[in-house]
């Protein structure tokens, strides 16, 4: 499995990073090798196989939907990269018209 | 007294119990030690120690007033990615470098009821990826028995602090060998507790199905604590197991005699370096001489751990990843839009990190998913059936912890292949459904240490627990 220079920036770009050039090649090696390496799952006949998703055989676990406060406001906002107020301030999602 | 750092922590216990000495002194003698030494290792990336002191002084009011816990004014650290209220939580990352969380872990609320002392939060690789260590964005812990080598990862701050008489016990966190695999390259004991025992609320995600909180001590027993002290259920954890605690310590007795051990044939391969190798034997031989019996064991799908392996856990890290997006935390990087902003903002990620977001992207993409994804859970399903009928034979499964003892500071950085090779051992049991740990067994002839791990099924610590009691106990190996 030899992976293009295309196809990682296509893959960088799903994954919202911005790569150099240098990196896209680095990666671009680095990943190819780690794919080789998983092509040994290809030897399994898996048609009967059920997948795994979890290490334990919980199911739906539910609880009462009751509002609680868990956490200080204040404390949560003071993480935050840009406030207006009380509230995050972000970059603009929708253009007007 | 002596070097109070020198004590382990069930001895500590005992001499705060007798009233020899108290965890303000405790405390402080931790703190110098910090203060003397962490400049070379860089075991830890915060100290907390006007907080450690006050809770010192606290849980010695407590004792004065008659409470008698296991860890109360025990002196411990927190691997970075486990969230402390009002204390920075960095993850090893730039993108979290300045993260004050708004909340406390459930162990570290655990901890805190205790009346444990929180000394400060260990280096670890970024977001957990790796197995050295060196993938932390802002030090380079080094390993206390030889400080050219790597204290492996990526728990490997709280191994080192351990390790070097900085703390009494620490917790860290095991994806796929992050407890073990540096609780031998630093000669501890070090727990995986079966996933969904100890709560992951407020611990930082990276393969939320793989992770699980585990402790380091320098005994048997002082590992056995710390676990006791954070498994338990919790609402806030949906793979929170709701099973009770059993008495972990009571089952240290000491008495493996009729123990059904299994030696599994795909483990003792090529690459294993010949002291580790004479190491685990002779380790297995004190298993019999103690009454164990030895039966060879396979596990015919371990070849395809690693591999399957590394597709979930780095598509899992894709997903969870995703949240650093500028928006509500962390440091923002503003781009001509927003997408912009998402891409310059995420250049803070470290290139193991990249990697391993990329490699995720990859496995779960449209076109991708059945061949990559789809086929690693498939078989992650005959990775744990091959456990779970071996123990169906046997209580305990034996291995080397890894292959390698500590190797040096640089070596693997630049092959992630061979860097990923070194949990070879350890990750097949985070695919699975039980627990394992590692415990000491000898030196090689560098005077490294070696570890042995014992793997047991789905909720049985107690059982691998004891068993490295009866070998510790019978080797005072681990002292």
């Amino acid at each position: 499995m030899s992976l293009t220079h295309d196809e990682v920036n296509a893959i960088a770009h799903l994954a919202r990073l911005a790569l150099t050039d240098a990196e896209v090649e680095q990666y671009r090696q680095q990943l190819s090798a780690i794919l080789d390496y998983a092509d040994r799952l290809n030897e399994l006949d898996l048609t009967a196989v059920p997948a795994t998703v979890s290490a334990t055989n919980l199911r739906n676990v539910l609880r009462p939907d009751q509002a609680e406060v868990i956490f200080d406001q204040a404390d949560l906002l003071f993480n935050a990269p840009q406030l207006v107020g009380d509230q995050f301030l972000i970059q603009t999602t929708l253009e007007d018209g | 007294m002596t070097d109070l750092t020198q004590l382990s922590l069930t001895e500590l216990w005992h001499a705060l119990q007798q009233g020899e000495t108290t965890s303000v002194a405790a405390t402080e003698a931790s703190l110098a030690r910090i203060a003397a030494v962490d400049n070379d290792l860089r075991s830890y990336l915060t100290v907390t120690d006007e907080m450690a002191l006050e809770q010192a002084a606290a849980a010695d009011r407590r004792r004065a007033n008659g409470e008698d816990g296991l860890l109360l004014g025990i002196p411990v650290a927190i691997k970075d990615i486990i969230c402390t209220h009002g204390v920075a939580t960095t993850a090893g990352s730039q993108i979290l470098a300045d993260f004050i969380p708004p909340y406390d872990a459930f162990v570290v609320e655990k901890l805190k009821e205790a009346g444990a002392v929180i000394l400060g939060k260990t280096n670890t690789d970024e977001f957990a990826m790796g197995s050295s260590t060196e993938n932390s964005a802002f030090v380079t812990t080094r390993n206390p028995w030889d400080l050219a080598r790597v204290p492996g990862g990526s728990s490997g701050g709280s191994a080192a602090a351990v390790a070097a008489g900085l703390a009494y016990g620490a917790l860290g966190t095991d994806t796929g060998g992050s407890v073990r695999q540096p609780a031998s390259f630093c000669g501890l004991v070090g727990l995986r507790p079966t996933y969904g025992r100890v709560s992951r609320w407020g611990v930082i995600a990276f393969a939320s199905s793989l992770d699980q909180v585990g402790s380091f001590g320098r005994t048997v027993a002082d590992c056995t604590t710390l676990f006791q002290l954070v498994a338990g259920h919790d609402k806030r954890d949906s793979t929170s197991l709701n099973v009770p605690v059993p008495d972990y310590l009571g089952a240290l007795t000491g008495d493996i005699r009729g123990l059904r051990v299994g030696v599994p044939e795909e483990y003792f391969i090529d690459g294993i370096e010949p002291d580790v190798a004479a190491a685990v034997q002779a380790a297995l031989d004190k298993l019999a001489e103690l009454g164990a019996i030895l039966q060879p064991i396979s596990l015919p799908h371990t070849r395809y751990a690693l591999p399957v392996y590394y597709l979930i856990a780095p598509a899992e890290a894709s997903a969870n990843l995703a949240r650093y997006d500028g928006v509500r935390y962390g440091p923002r990087l503003e781009g001509d839009d927003l997408l912009d902003s998402y891409k310059k903002t995420r250049s803070l990620f470290g290139p193991e990190v990249k990697r391993r977001i990329m490699l995720g992207t990859y496995a779960l993409s449209a076109g991708y998913y059945d061949a990559y994804y789809g086929r690693a859970l498939k078989v992650r399903h005959l990775i744990t059936q091959d456990f779970q009928r071996a123990f169906q034979e046997v209580d305990v499964i034996t291995t080397p912890t890894s292959p390698t003892t500590a190797f040096k500071l640089g070596e693997r950085a630049d092959d992630p292949l061979s860097m990923y090779l070194a949990d070879i051992f350890t990750l097949p049991l985070n695919l699975s459904t039980g627990c394992g740990l590692s415990v000491p067994c000898g030196f090689d002839r560098q005077g490294l240490p070696i570890g042995l791990q014992l793997i047991g099924d789905s909720l049985q610590e107690a059982t691998i627990l004891n068993t490295a009691y009866a070998y510790e106990q019978a080797t005072k190996q681990g002292q």
